[in-house]
């Protein structure tokens, strides 16, 4: 992470840690959503039934993304530098991409099964 | 007559890799007690580093057995697998022959941390008053007995992936300063530890904690100074 601020490499750990908080949350409530699904044994047609119109699923899935979002990118930037030796503007290019894939493929699922 | 025999590896270097000796076993006998029987009495040539024998001055340390240890103060019964041995200089640290690594980086690196204590009060002024039961002194006292011994350095996967990482006892000496109340460099000090070869490289994997023979924290110490760190980004001081 050559030529980033020390201020903001302390703040990129902050968001790092906060997205971690979030997402530890977000994980464990999104496994229940699955094994509710799975041990109902819900149809497709009933899933999307359900999260249709259902604006606090589409709220909390939002969430989950946008922590997503903010913490992959900050973990790959360690590992390009640790495993890769891949530093720089490059690498942070690349990490923000992916942040942004990331961020549009997961709200656009989010409202293909809320729409 | 002592007949029980200790199968011994040691690191002579990367031409030679490990050479074996057999060295007869005693009652409470340490690994250094091993290193130095091997010297003395099998291969004069052996280069080994210790001083003081007591688990004080913190230069014996080497792998043993693929761990970084202190090796006055580990005991071979504790640390022997089927009578066997093997020793190896530490890890992360250049070699300079057979069991004694150059300790230049490492303590190159506390100096880069802003190791050095920077008071305000000069030898003509009274001492300064610091509460023992004062939360930073504490803080200090948990973190303050390091021998400089290299093992956490050694333990480090942080530092074998990227060399210029500041390493955890370094990191350990500058949170003991940050927590002194005389010490004056305290924002200098933030700067010097803060960043990607500073503190936020930790992944709090704690094999340092772990392998720290005088049982200090240094994960700790790293998670204080990743907490003062954001605290002095916050309020502009970084």
């Amino acid at each position: 992470m050559q030529a980033m601020s020390l201020r903001t490499q302390a703040r990129l750990w902050y968001w790092q840690r906060m997205s971690a908080t979030v997402l530890a949350l977000c994980v464990f409530v999104h496994l229940g959503v699955i094994l509710y699904a799975v041990h109902s044994g819900l149809s497709a047609a009933a899933i999307l039934g359900r999260t249709r119109g259902n604006l606090l699923f589409g709220a909390f899935y939002c969430v989950f993304v946008i922590s997503c979002a903010i913490h992959v990118p900050i973990g790959l930037l360690r590992v390009a530098e640790e495993w890769l030796r891949w530093r720089g503007k490059s690498a942070q290019a690349v990490c923000l991409v992916f942040s942004a894939g990331l961020a549009l493929m997961g709200l656009r699922a989010v409202y293909g099964v809320v729409s | 007559m002592n007949t029980e025999k200790l199968r011994v590896r040691v690191w002579r270097s990367a031409t030679r890799g490990l050479v074996t000796y057999d060295v007869p076993r005693y009652e409470s006998q340490t690994v250094l007690d091993v290193v130095t029987f091997i010297q003395r009495q099998l291969q004069p040539d052996l280069a080994y580093r210790f001083a003081c024998r007591v688990g004080m001055c913190g230069s014996c340390a080497m792998n043993v057995n693929g761990k970084a240890r202190w090796t006055c103060r580990t005991h071979v019964s504790k640390v022997a697998v089927n009578d066997e041995l093997e020793i190896a200089p530490l890890s992360n640290l250049p070699v300079i022959k057979d069991l004694v690594t150059d300790m230049s980086p490492f303590f190159d690196k506390w100096s880069r941390a802003k190791g050095q204590f920077s008071g305000s009060r000069t030898r003509h002024e009274d001492f300064a008053r610091v509460s023992p039961e004062s939360a930073p002194r504490k803080a200090a006292d948990a973190g303050i007995e390091c021998i400089g011994c290299g093992v956490c350095y050694s333990s480090c996967d942080v530092v074998t992936w990227r060399p210029d990482y500041l390493g955890p006892a370094a990191l350990n000496r500058a949170w003991t300063l940050v927590n002194d109340e005389r010490d004056t460099q305290t924002i200098e000090r933030l700067r010097a530890v803060a960043g990607d070869a500073g503190c936020h490289s930790c992944h709090t994997q704690a094999t340092c904690t772990e392998r720290c023979p005088k049982h200090l924290s240094p994960t700790a110490g790293i998670a204080g100074l990743k907490r003062m760190t954001m605290k002095a980004a916050r309020e502009g001081d970084l």
